[in-house]
């Protein structure tokens, strides 16, 4: 946080200039007031009010203006420290691993990023200025009230300890409650998005009901969360305004005992209370500014929590830059090993080899690790044992965006974004020419983007949905194209279309493969043609390496897999 | 579409060009969200209507909390009067004759203040955070049903980001609103009125003077009214497009990463970011300069009091004290007034998050529940298209009157070029959208007739979308028949021929598959889903695309299994792997929307039409 505040600090500090000008201006008001009237006004001087008129016009004024201008800046202030936490937290968000983003719901991200940075803007713009100056309010006071009368203001000053016990509690309650309650908020928005997102799928099964009742416990256990925190806030709350009452109460009559005695005059005592009566307010706020402190604290752990993750897959010290023009493009994986964080490993030492410019198709059953094989030259995820090499480099020691403008990854999944069709082929490579995309379009044989409304320019909706599953994976083949990466990964990519378009994308393909190293995962017979060999992944290692037609006379696992004959026999 | 919505400026500036031009200009606002000034001033009317509606359930509770304030209001009024009553009769008493009754009793009655203070300070924050807490819990489970009820083609141009950020940026700028300042503004509302009273009773003559500066403050706080809500209407529409960014963005980090697509996203999202800066600023700054003009009102009033009643003084009019007096009171007239204008820009803010929930509160249903719904007596899974007519834009129908009739058990597969109409078939079936025209049947009974429950207990629809919730594998499967045991779970799994993978994962049935599904792959996913759809059961099954992400044994277990499954259920299959095509009684051939051959697939393959050349092609690519 203190980064933030550093980046501001003269901006801070004219801000803070401007409170204690502020206060200056607001104080000296009364007492020009109280001049005016216990002078002119009482000696019947009217241009001597005149004077003082202006006077208090002038310093009005001046308060009016700073009061102003100070809340003027404190705004836009606070709203760009917060825009800048938001990038930064975006930045980081964007180089955590993806199996940091497969456990967090985006819901749970999206609360950090508004709701809790939120929080904490409003504490440092509100609650923060307010205890600040209600603590100097305090000091200035309580300096006032020994001054005219030591022992009474010992019974004020010893109102402290059970104010701070009563403090102390509250922290330690009431922080865990907030918490509790923005972890809800967050799982609210989380239970939100994701009905949103699987809305065919919950309409498809009629299961509207039930997501609802879900919901309703989600929101439920937020509303109790709520109300139990509000319940720790109001016992300090009104203990806080009691002890207040109580200790002006106590001097009352202590003083009036003491004027009793003619230990002090009454003027005295009068002065000293009216002074206490200062003191009232800010400790009844005190509960509200230290529950607000408390929320910020707890939003900005949260926040945190984030930013002090780790991203699992990075640069290693000493990592250097892969110059796309000097890559041959061999890919070679050595004893490579994969598990999941539950344990059980799902490849199990696998040793392949790539030649430069080959196609390597993957085959295997489902469950086999294809899915996972494919995520690691790009280092999406990181081998768990074993190694990739790139030209015999291990690819961790490559600087992780030049490895993956050498490595191109696309998914069976065709991931499309709420943008215009160009955005969502230009992905991986902002500069491409409109040659180049043409030339990816005809490559993947999607030149339906022509006769969509406004041809690239047509925004295709969220995750591509009013394409069909044909279309959106023809894009996503269109933009891994448009990379022209040394070494291509292509999970199924194919899958959703029929026979014919698949054979002319196939025809359009092999140019675009002739000079570029793939790694192809196939699950059909049809597929497999694009590649020079094939690779049976079974059970996590290669169980066999060759081509199509060896494989087929001498592995029956891979005739099991890929051959469709004993299915024809079945029929 | 007219000149003045094609040059919307979002879509014309150069910065926004990654965003695209939509079909419709303004895809993502709910019908009720027009900028004309009549369309907002409704919306401002549905906002207040439906902050009524909020309130309503509550009103007893409300009336008690505002009792709550008053006691309160009471207790600590009375606390500065005790004390002067103390200073000017008690201390007196106890000097001059020793006597402490008067001081006793001043004691007690600071107690008893001090007590009620307790007591109402700690009933009010529990008691108006339940009213809060509970008011919003009652909004959000309305907005997520009516979310729910909205249609497919809603969803489709509003994007899930946008419903995520009316169910959480929008919920907190109410709950902003509920949790802070409601009570100062009753406090502060009180005070004034006492004090205007007071004033008016102690010195009319000032007091008339002093409200001079009222028409003042009633222009100030009218400009910010109208400003603010421009202001805070902005900035909701730029929050919410900052939440889909980040949703879209962070939903497919994948892609983001892989593609090196950072920078530029950063770019995007750092834009957004501080367009949505610039907005939310403005209504806190509008709202900075209308407290510091309330704050020179004050001070004005102070001058113009002290000048007139200062000539009084000296003209013998009035006593010095009395302007005195006058003058403290009308400092305390002013200062509550901050806390006003305060809870009246939070106010502002809430509102216009009200305008946009009320918007899509109100939105119409496209594809509605019938009020009194028909029941099919026996079904039989019979399917009957009548007439239908189907287009997603006038310009370009999908479905130009179709005619068309499945009997009750048959398998029909659907076949033909991407656009020809099949999913369309499909989505029609199982009501993602109504016909245009015509009508499609089920058993007889028009499907705008059904309850959904029942609609959805007969007709089941697989899509190669295969979303997976949240949760377990078995969880999602469970989904197909909430509450089945574990056994009917494991035995669908099984069916499929998902059990395999499925058991051999470390976790087995109780693995999480993590957002999205991302723990397993594509191919798993389809058949986790086809489990779920299995264990529904029902009279329907409607197939599209679902097998094209399975391998060839995964996709002979659950071609078996559809033999078997769909023996005695009507079912649609589109597919464009013809060996799923060839467990069908009947194909459909379509062309534009048409159809242009019908019959069963051996026939269909001797005719030696388009389904024999398709054939012949798949035949080919199977070696």
């Amino acid at each position: 946080m203190r980064q933030y505040l550093h980046s501001y600090r003269f901006r801070l500090g004219a801000l803070w200039t401007m409170v204690l000008l502020n206060i200056g201006a607001g104080l000296s008001v009364p007492p020009l007031v109280g001049a005016a009237i216990d002078g002119p006004i009482t000696d019947g001087d009217l241009g001597a009010l005149w004077g003082f008129i202006a006077a208090i016009a002038a310093v009005g004024t001046l308060d009016a203006l700073l009061n102003l201008t100070r809340r003027y800046f404190q705004t836009a202030t606070a709203m760009a420290i917060e825009a800048d936490i938001r990038d930064d937290i975006y930045e980081h968000l964007q180089r955590l691993h993806t199996g940091f983003h497969d456990r967090w719901q985006t819901g749970q991200l999206l609360a950090r990023v508004t709701v809790d940075l939120g929080m904490v803007r409003r504490f440092f713009a509100g609650g923060l200025v307010f205890a600040i100056t209600s603590t100097g309010m305090i000091t200035i006071i309580m300096v006032q009230l020994f001054w005219i009368e030591w022992r009474l203001a010992l019974i004020v000053a010893v109102a402290a300890v059970p104010l701070f016990l009563i403090g102390r509690d509250f922290f330690k309650r009431f922080l865990p409650a907030a918490r509790a309650e923005q972890d809800q908020s967050g799982e609210v928005s989380s239970a939100a998005e994701e009905s949103a997102n699987g809305i065919r799928a919950i309409k498809a099964l009629g299961r509207g009901p039930l997501m609802a009742a879900r919901f309703d416990k989600e929101a439920d256990r937020l509303r109790v969360l709520g109300i139990r925190k509000s319940v720790i806030a109001a016992r300090s709350w009104s203990a806080f305004g009691a002890i207040a009452s109580a200790m002006l109460g106590a001097t009352l009559v202590t003083g009036a005992i003491m004027v009793a005695n003619g230990q002090l005059t009454v003027g005295q005592l009068t002065a000293f209370i009216m002074l206490q009566l200062n003191l009232l307010w800010p400790i009844e706020a005190a509960g509200w500014v230290m529950a607000h402190g408390n929320e910020a604290m707890t939003a900005a752990d949260r926040i945190y929590e984030v930013l002090d993750t780790e991203p699992d897959i990075r640069d290693r010290p000493g990592a250097r830059a892969v110059d796309r023009s000097t890559v041959r493009g061999r890919l070679a994986f050595e004893d490579v090993r994969f598990a999941y964080d539950e344990g059980g490993e799902v490849l199990r030492g696998v040793d392949l080899d790539v030649r430069p410019g080959e196609t390597l198709a993957i085959a295997g059953k489902t469950g086999s690790g294809k899915t996972t094989l494919v995520s690691l030259p790009s280092r999406l995820n990181d081998p768990t044992g074993g190694r990739i090499t790139l030209d015999g480099t291990d690819i961790r020691d490559l600087q992780l965006g030049s490895l993956r403008q050498v490595v191109t990854t696309a998914f069976e999944e065709a991931t499309l974004f709420s943008m215009s069709v160009r955005e969502n082929l230009a992905l991986g490579r902002p500069d491409a020419s409109e040659e180049d995309l043409t030339e990816a379009v005809r490559v993947a044989q999607a030149e339906f983007v022509y006769d969509l409304p406004y041809g690239l320019d047509t925004r295709i909706g969220e995750q591509g949905l009013s394409l069909s599953g044909g279309q959106r994976q023809r894009l996503a083949l269109a933009r891994a194209v448009v990379v022209r990466p040394a070494v291509l990964v292509l999970d199924d990519p194919l899958s959703a279309l029929d026979v014919h378009t698949e054979e002319l994308v196939e025809r359009a393909l092999e140019q675009v493969l002739k000079d570029t190293t793939a790694l192809v995962v196939v699950h059909r017979p049809s597929t497999v043609a694009l590649a020079d060999r094939v690779a049976l992944l079974h059970e996590g290692r290669i169980a066999a390496v060759g081509r199509h037609s060896e494989l087929m006379e001498t592995s029956p696992a891979y005739v099991d897999v890929l051959s469709a004959e004993s299915e024809e026999v079945a029929a | 579409m007219t000149l003045q919505q094609e040059q919307i400026p979002a879509q014309q500036d150069k910065h926004a060009a990654w965003r695209g031009r939509s079909e419709q200009a303004d895809a993502e606002r709910t019908s009720a969200e027009l900028d004309d000034a009549e369309a907002i001033k409704r919306l401002r009317e549905r906002s207040r209507r439906l902050l009524g509606s909020m309130i309503r359930p509550h009103k007893q509770s409300i009336a008690a909390l505002v009792a709550i304030l008053v006691g309160q209001n009471v207790a600590t009024m009375a606390t500065p009067i005790l004390v002067m009553y103390g200073i000017d009769h008690g201390i007196p008493a106890v000097t001059d004759h020793g006597d402490y009754t008067i001081m006793v009793v001043i004691a007690v009655a600071f107690a008893l203040c001090a007590s009620l203070e307790y007591v109402c300070v700690r009933l009010y924050t529990v008691q108006s955070a339940r009213v809060g807490n509970t008011m919003l819990y009652a909004l959000r489970k309305r907005v997520f049903w009516k979310f729910q009820r909205l249609s497919v083609s809603f969803h489709e141009r509003f994007t899930s980001g946008r419903v995520t950020a009316r169910q959480s940026s929008d919920m907190e700028s109410i709950r902003e609103m509920t949790e802070n300042g409601v009570d100062d503004l009753v406090l502060a509302a009180m005070n004034v009125v006492t004090i205007t009273v007071v004033m008016l009773v102690i010195e009319p003559v000032l007091a008339a003077v002093s409200l001079l500066t009222f028409p003042l403050m009633l222009l100030l706080a009218k400009w910010f009214s109208r400003v603010s809500a421009i202001a805070y209407r902005k900035a909701r529409e730029t929050v919410a497009v900052l939440i889909v960014y980040f949703v879209e963005s962070m939903g497919g980090i994948r892609a983001v990463q892989a593609y090196r697509r950072e920078e530029r996203d950063r770019d995007i999202f750092g834009r957004l970011n501080a367009d949505n800066r610039f907005a939310q600023a403005k209504g806190h700054q509008q709202n900075a300069i209308m407290a510091g003009g309330m704050r020179g009102i004050g001070h004005l009033a102070t001058v113009v009091v002290l000048s007139f009643g200062g000539w009084q003084v000296m003209q013998g009019n009035t006593e010095v004290g009395v302007l005195a007096a006058f003058l403290l009171y009308m400092k305390r007239f002013f200062d509550p007034l901050n806390e006003l204008v305060q809870f009246y820009n939070v106010l502002q803010s809430a509102t216009a998050a009200l305008e946009k929930l009320s918007g899509v509160l109100d939105e119409e249903i496209e594809v509605a529940e019938p009020e009194r719904p028909r029941t099919i007596e026996h079904p039989r899974g019979e399917l009957r298209f009548d007439d239908v007519t189907f287009y997603y834009r006038d310009d370009k129908v999908v479905l130009p009157n179709l005619d068309l009739h499945l009997p009750g058990g048959q398998t029909v597969a659907l076949v033909g070029a991407t656009g020809a109409g099949k999913t369309t078939i499909a989505k029609l079936v199982s009501r993602f959208y109504d016909p245009k025209g015509g009508a499609v049947t089920l058993d007889g009974v028009d499907l705008r007739e059904l309850s959904e429950a029942d609609l959805r207990g007969e007709v089941v629809m697989i899509t190669q979308e295969n979303f997976l919730f949240n949760g377990t594998i078995a969880e999602n499967i469970e989904l197909g028949k909430p509450g089945a045991p574990r056994s009917e779970i494991v035995e669908a799994a099984k069916v499929v021929g998902a059990h395999e993978f499925i058991d051999a994962l470390p976790d087995g049935y109780d693995t999480h598959v993590r957002k999205k599904g991302g723990r397993l792959s594509a191919g798993q996913r389809q058949l986790v889903v086809f489990a779920r759809a299995f264990l529904a059961d029902p009279r329907v099954l409607i197939l599209d695309e679902a097998t094209s992400s399975l391998d060839i044994p995964s996709e002979r277990l659950v071609q078996r299994a559809l033999r078997t499954i769909l023996a005695d259920r009507t079912a649609i299959i589109i597919a464009h792997r013809l060996s799923t095509v060839e467990i069908a009684d009947r194909v459909l051939v379509l062309e534009a929307g048409r159809i242009i051959e019908d019959g069963p697939p051996e026939a269909l393959i001797d005719s030696g039409g388009n389904y024999a050349e398709l054939h012949r092609q798949w035949e080919a690519s199977l070696v």
